[in-house]
């Protein structure tokens, strides 16, 4: 005999999975809720255009907010071309080979590194050996690495979603295979491209651990004017303030800074793409 | 052993007793995909200004030979060809022979409409924007390239108010069209159909076989169809192929009316297939 009917297993399936749907928004909920609680107050114009004195104890955050967004976009600038292109070739130039296979079980391995193992090769490589010392450059470098794994998968799958008979019917045309992903794979590739790269600008905006040991940690008085300047990012001043306990209070509100900028990052990625889909397909 | 005689083997063409220009000839022609051989040792002329359908049941090699004409099989890495397959001459297996340039000379339709993801507009000129130069340079000529496209795929009237509206809003019927719109536009000199009209409602259909009729006096046309009425009705000349072999050949009427073979007397009049 049935322990249930069918149609109360279907009540209990839908008051589990809703039960679990809650649970974790409620979580999500509470986190921001509470920093924001906790940091907006300290949050003012003063707050964001300002420059840090005393450590972080007064003032604001204006350069650091500038460093958050700037390290981002430069590691995006090299991780992107490399990423997407990886990507291409893989998904569009090659056979599934021996070879596409190590490439790809490569990448899978890079992307569950922890991230202070990037700030380690990072803090060697560019810092050291090439001799960037602290600086935007080192750091962006860093996390460009640390962001091209993530990059190559979410891109891969977008190429691979494009359907083949848009392939066969661009080559019938006389596209070359170039032609064929410059105007038809990417532009349909695009979403899930981007939904990649707002992973990506998320964590770096988030990281911590590969930007202290690469842009190391100076609380500059002015916004870095030159791709070898020192300076810290909203991750790694809340870090230090809490860690040093310099003002808990600072950092609370730098982190509810660091929550709206994620937040309006992919707002605005998320508008611009819609925007790019409707004008191709009115 | 095949299981039927046919073609195979027999070096000279089936040709009809006509003083027809020859477009594209295949001489003991088959198409490979890994060990599996899809067409065995086909010998046909096609000739110029004409339609010649290609009628038979599914595996039989049909879609196989059409994409052999545009090098479409070299997309699959399992497949080879042997034997010569030649337009106006030139065989397109050389070496010498650039597949780009030369589906830029052949126009495809495929059995399903595929649209692509842009404007109707731009699905037009898609292919002249891949070659660039003087006719996409200005405008004009752009917009008067799409119009008359689009005129002689019978299309223009119900989309020229919304040219620039997606290609995949249409229904399936203009969409057909609008892909023939598409191979118009490069101007090709031979025009392949893989059974355009199977997914297509009759009046559809019959949009496109008006097309294809009004457009061979300006393009060599091969129809791939499933459809043994299609093929009576359009194609000057009608070749049936069957598990790979080329059975019969010759003109329209006499293919369908008094065959040589009895296989295709059975075919055409609809007894097995």
């Amino acid at each position: 005999m049935r322990l249930l009917s069918p149609k109360q297993a279907q009540r209990m399936a839908i008051g589990i999975l809703g039960l679990a749907t809650f649970a974790i928004l409620s979580v999500l909920v509470f986190i921001i809720g509470f920093v924001l609680n906790k940091g907006l107050p300290v949050v003012s114009w003063a707050f964001l255009s300002e420059a840090p004195s005393d450590m972080g104890r007064a003032g604001g955050i204006f350069p650091i907010l500038i460093t958050t967004l700037l390290l981002p976009l430069l590691a995006l600038a090299v991780a992107m071309p490399l990423g997407v292109g990886t990507a291409v070739y893989l998904a569009e130039y090659t056979r599934e080979t021996r070879m596409t296979r190590i490439i790809r079980f490569g990448t899978d391995c890079l992307a569950g590194v922890p991230s202070i193992l990037f700030g380690l090769f990072g803090f060697i490589f560019f810092v050291v050996m090439l001799g960037f010392g602290w600086s935007l450059l080192s750091g962006s470098l860093t996390l460009a690495i640390m962001v091209l794994p993530t990059l190559i998968r979410t891109s891969e799958e977008a190429i691979r979603t494009v359907p083949d008979a848009y392939r066969e019917v661009s080559c019938s045309m006389g596209a070359t295979r170039w032609q064929t992903v410059w105007r038809v794979i990417l532009p349909n590739a695009l979403p899930g491209i981007a939904t990649g790269v707002m992973l990506s600008i998320g964590r770096c905006i988030g990281e911590t651990a590969a930007v202290i040991f690469t842009a190391g940690s100076v609380l500059g008085r002015h916004v870095p004017s030159s791709l070898f300047d020192s300076s810290r990012t909203m991750a790694v001043h809340f870090y230090l303030l809490a860690r040093e306990g310099i003002s808990n209070e600072y950092a609370y509100g730098t982190a509810a800074v660091m929550i709206l900028a994620v937040l309006m990052v992919n707002l605005v990625a998320y508008w611009m793409m819609h925007a790019f889909i409707r004008r191709r397909a009115r | 052993m095949p299981l039927f005689g046919g073609a195979r083997g027999n070096t000279e063409p089936m040709t009809t007793p006509s003083q027809k220009q020859v477009k594209i000839a295949a001489r003991q022609f088959s198409v490979f995909f890994g060990k599996s051989q899809a067409l065995r040792s086909i010998n046909l002329d096609i000739h110029a200004h004409a339609i010649l359908g290609i009628i038979g049941p599914s595996g039989s090699g049909k879609t196989s030979f059409l994409r052999a004409i545009n090098r479409l099989n070299d997309l699959n890495p399992d497949s080879r060809v042997e034997g010569t397959l030649t337009m106006d001459g030139e065989d397109l297996y050389q070496a010498s022979c650039d597949p780009v340039a030369l589906r830029r000379r052949v126009g495809m339709v495929f059995a399903l409409p595929v649209p692509l993801p842009m404007s109707i507009y731009e699905n037009v000129v898609y292919g002249l924007r891949l070659v660039g130069g003087e006719r996409t340079a200005r405008r004009s000529v752009l917009d008067q390239d799409v119009e008359t496209s689009l005129r002689a795929a019978f299309l223009w009237d119900e989309v020229k108010d919304r040219l620039h509206t997606s290609g995949l809003r249409l229904s399936g019927g203009q969409q057909q069209r609008l892909c023939l719109a598409r191979v118009l536009a490069m101007r090709p000199e031979v025009i392949l159909l893989d059974e355009p009209c199977s997914g297509l409602d009759p009046i559809s259909t019959a949009r496109i076989e008006e097309a294809l009729v009004s457009l061979k006096s300006q393009h060599t046309i091969v129809l791939v169809t499933n459809n043994t009425k299609q093929a009576a009705r359009v194609a000057d000349e009608t070749a049936f192929f069957l598990m790979g072999d080329l059975i019969e050949y010759g003109p329209t009427i006499q293919v369908f009316t008094t065959p040589e073979n009895r296989r295709t007397g059975d075919y055409v009049t609809g007894r097995f297939g």
